[in-house]
């Protein structure tokens, strides 16, 4: 004998109910989290220490986070600009959860702290299902890269806030379309702002900075389609929860809180 | 698509959360063994099926759900044009774009799912009225 039951639960309801409390946690103090996503070596650390730098001689109190499989080197080149920066070693694991933010944040993050950044795994794919707590996410890619990455990585990409193009310095050399990259962020992510960044020559310097701070101060924020919550369309599975939902229903609406960016954003 | 061994590992932490919720289930209503697990996984949840499988298999050993199959649904991803009123299936890449104003007025109807339908437990306390016809011995 078998029964058989409804659960109706959101695989990553968990992380979700704690990233939604640290969002709230850290409000309540006055801090922020930008959480910023690319693939390895798309220059985010050359990125971010600038942008750390800018903010402590403009008095901004910021902090950043670095998460890496492995090697503290991320955290001792982003300590260069001063502010307060923690490496976090994923021990192999290829994302950041809420809840190990949150827990490294304990007893670490200064408390009149108004900007964290976090520099999320290099990888595309992983850490763009879990919402972190963040109130901006940013996609980063380097010119060297190739225009179609948000149509590779469309959940990244279409989950953003913001994206970002880094290493613009190197832009001709290696061919960069930035019509066909816009193109391609607009397919999976229509209306989100692109800025044109590049650490070596200064290009777009503080662009981010002036995001994240905008975001601060409650400014709106581009809600991606792909986070919006879905809507519940289908009557035939009404409003009840689900409990008559029929199996071989190939698309009825989920009762899931499955975007990764909060709904507050939407 | 990746195979099954290609491991994009946040598969291993989705497989390890639908095992744990189930676990929760699973006490909550005494069953003892686990039949199969129903999960939705749209289009746009950013979930490789094969891998999820794979890690599935691999996590469930030692656990109440040793041996239960994971049903996957797909659920396509489709996309309504307010102003158009127009529905399409997004496809992948996605296309959130209207494919007729070319606005960007888009609302995603379906597609981030990831959700646990549901649980065929294999035992429990259904099963003890099969039993009975053994009262033979009273």
């Amino acid at each position: 004998m078998c029964r058989v039951v409804d659960l109706q639960q959101a695989v990553l309801a968990k992380n979700d109910q704690c990233a939604h409390d640290l969002r709230a946690a850290l409000a309540a103090r006055g801090t922020i989290v930008v959480n910023l996503l690319s693939s390895p070596g798309s220059g985010k650390t050359a990125l971010l220490e600038q942008e750390l730098l800018l903010a402590r001689e403009r008095g901004i109190p910021v902090a950043a986070l670095t998460a890496d499989l492995a090697t503290e080197n991320d955290a001792l080149r982003l300590a260069r600009s001063g502010v307060p920066v923690k490496q976090v070693l994923t021990d192999g694991l290829c994302h950041l959860e809420a809840g190990m933010l949150g827990g490294h944040l304990d007893g670490w993050l200064p408390q009149d702290t108004r900007l964290l950044f976090v520099e999320n795994v290099g990888n595309l794919v992983c850490p763009a299902s879990y919402d972190l707590g963040e109130t901006l996410r940013v996609a980063l890619a380097s010119v060297t890269e190739g225009e179609d990455k948000p149509l590779k990585y469309p959940t990244a990409f279409g989950l953003a806030n913001l994206v970002v193009v880094t290493k613009t310095d190197i832009a001709a050399a290696v061919g960069f379309d930035e019509a066909a990259f816009r193109r391609n962020v607009q397919q999976v992510n229509p209306g989100v702002g692109v800025l044109l960044t590049s650490a070596r020559d200064g290009a777009g310097a503080g662009a981010l900075l002036e995001a994240a701070l905008d975001a601060a101060n409650g400014a709106p924020l581009h809600a991606p389609v792909m986070a919006r919550p879905q809507p519940h369309t289908h009557p035939e599975a009404g409003h009840d929860g689900g409990h008559h939902h029929s199996q071989d229903h190939s698309h009825s609406p989920s009762h899931s809180h499955a975007s990764a960016v909060p709904q507050h954003l939407a | 698509m990746s195979g099954a061994g290609k491991v994009t590992m946040h598969e291993m932490s989705i497989a390890l959360a639908v095992i744990g919720q189930v676990e929760t289930a699973a006490e909550a209503a005494g069953a003892r063994a686990v039949g199969s697990v129903r999960l939705q996984v749209g289009e746009l949840a950013g979930v490789v099926p094969d891998s999820l499988q794979f890690c599935f298999e691999l996590a469930c050993a030692g656990t109440l759900l040793e041996g239960a199959e994971l049903v996957t649904e797909p659920v396509a991803a489709r996309a309504r044009c307010e102003p158009c009123a127009g529905e399409w299936a997004v496809g992948m890449p996605p296309d959130l774009c209207c494919p007729v104003c070319g606005t960007a007025t888009a609302e995603l109807l379906s597609g981030r799912e990831l959700q646990i339908v549901s649980v065929r437990w294999e035992d429990g306390p259904t099963r003890a009225p099969i039993r009975e016809p053994i009262h033979q011995e009273r």
